[in-house]
């Protein structure tokens, strides 16, 4: 790639975090790394994958307030992660997350575990639980 | 913080390298990036379906996270301090007792609990490399090689940064060189690493690694097309273009900067294959960034209708144009 045929399309996920560097050739032949704030095509397969589980979020909030599954999923989609991730995150086995999406499960929850889902989350233990006003 | 002010903070295209090379040019030895790249003999290229990751199997372009801090400096003959921990207290305290004696500290963290990361690119990856250069109150200062500037975090998150838990999990991993060798045989170090590159891509003795790995995943897309839902081979696509191209790769899934090393490596043993291989291995560069624009057209446009052939046929050919270049290093004697 030439230095000056990289991309510079300031993609939406990168904004205002400064530029990327990447390697490109300059126009004596040398390699130099080059300043970029993004490539267009990169930003569509992260939006495509952001936009999935902003589906999930919302399709999990609905799930939450008629009493079908438990914040905890709902918070699962929000962090873009999937069972195995949350369950290795948390080193819990997969059956027992799954267990906790069962709100009858979460309403028991013992306060250990609910802080540590908590502190995973990064959010106070009260705000899990109170989720009109968080969700 | 005396360490800061004589500090003056990089940006690198991709982590490991990066606080690779920043901390060896700290203790007075310089190498660029792409040479601690390429000396480390760290491109490659693995797919792995058995190894799932958010659901996608593992596509990788350079060699696993951490293989870098762990190989490199003994095979540079650098007196290297490693250090990973149980105890998180005294984790973070043996952390402030390096920074307070003016050390820059490596560091392995998480990107999902690095605070000041783009929210939508936290995902859960345990293997993020940052340096950290000195703290302030309750703040830890941090030169994060891929960003363009100086950024901060909180204690609290970076401890948690640290013990993240899964695949590949930091423990807390410290490490910082304590002391370089008089002399380094450059030239030695780079015919042995291309020796090593070459091996790994044309004869690892398994199907999903080098070219034999692109090749078992453009049949593998081929396959896709049994699949009536076009969503998971859009989410397939999209997946082996994250990880060739979304920050830390230097573009074309590393191979530029494998392309950088090989010119100056050209540089320092005037070989002309050498400067051949590296203009080559830039062209390869590009025609994997023009795949991966083929794909991402793809996902973009939510085609109902993929033609998949077409799309392995490309990637072969990307293999196929690696191999040629491989095969003209295996000279380097």
């Amino acid at each position: 790639m030439k230095a000056k045929e990289v991309p510079q399309d300031d993609i939406k996920t990168f904004k205002g975090f400064g530029t990327k560097a990447m390697y490109a050739v300059d126009e004596n032949g040398q390699y130099t790394r080059i300043p970029t704030s993004g490539w267009e095509a990169e930003e569509v397969v992260l939006r495509d994958v952001v936009d999935d589980f902003a589906r999930l979020t919302a399709e999990a909030k609905s799930r939450v307030i008629k009493g079908e599954t438990s914040p905890i999923e709902y918070y699962m989609n929000k962090y873009f992660m999937d069972l195995p991730a949350l369950a290795a995150g948390m080193a819990l086995a997969q059956w027992r997350v799954k267990r906790h999406f069962n709100p009858k499960v979460f309403a028991k929850l013992s306060p250990k575990l609910l802080q540590r889902y908590a502190d995973f989350f990064n959010m106070d233990v009260a705000d899990i639980k109170n989720i009109e006003r968080k969700i | 913080m005396d360490s800061i002010r004589k500090f003056k903070h990089q940006h690198f295209a991709h982590c490991e390298t990066g606080v690779m090379s920043a901390l060896l040019k700290y203790q007075g030895l310089e190498l660029s990036e792409p040479m601690v790249f390429g000396l480390s003999a760290a491109i490659c290229f693995a797919y792995l379906p058995f190894l799932k990751f958010g659901n996608m199997p593992l596509v990788s372009y350079r060699m696993f996270p951490g293989h870098i801090v762990k190989k490199f400096p003994k095979r540079l003959g650098v007196e290297y301090f490693r250090k990973t921990y149980k105890d998180q207290d005294l984790a973070m305290a043996e952390l402030d007792d390096f920074v307070e004696n003016g050390r820059l500290v490596g560091l392995q963290t998480s990107a999902y609990f690095t605070t000041y990361f783009p929210p939508e690119m936290r995902f859960q990856f345990n293997a993020h490399n940052i340096i950290i250069i000195g703290k302030e109150g309750d703040e830890y200062i941090v030169s994060d090689p891929v960003f363009d500037h100086i950024e901060r975090i909180k204690t609290a998150d970076l401890k948690k940064a640290r013990f993240a838990r899964g695949l590949s999990a930091p423990n807390g991993l410290v490490h910082f060189p304590l002391k370089s060798p008089d002399a380094v045989d450059l030239k030695k170090l780079i015919k042995k690493s291309i020796k090593k590159t070459v091996h790994m891509m044309l004869y690892a003795p398994m199907p999903w690694i080098g070219i034999k790995g692109i090749s078992h995943l453009a049949r593998h897309i081929v396959k896709l097309s049994s699949k009536r839902n076009t969503k998971y081979t859009r989410h397939f696509l999209g997946n082996i273009v994250r990880m060739q191209e979304e920050i830390g790769t230097g573009g074309g899934g590393f191979r530029f900067m494998y392309a950088a090393f090989l010119q100056e490596a050209h540089n320092t043993l005037d070989l002309p294959v050498l400067k051949e291989a590296s203009e080559r291995m830039t062209a390869v560069g590009d025609r994997w960034r023009m795949f991966a624009l083929e794909c991402a057209r793809i996902v973009k446009n939510k085609e109902s209708r993929i033609d998949l052939p077409e799309i392995a046929q490309f990637l072969k050919g990307c293999g196929d144009s690696e191999k040629q270049i491989y095969r003209m290093l295996k000279t380097v004697k």
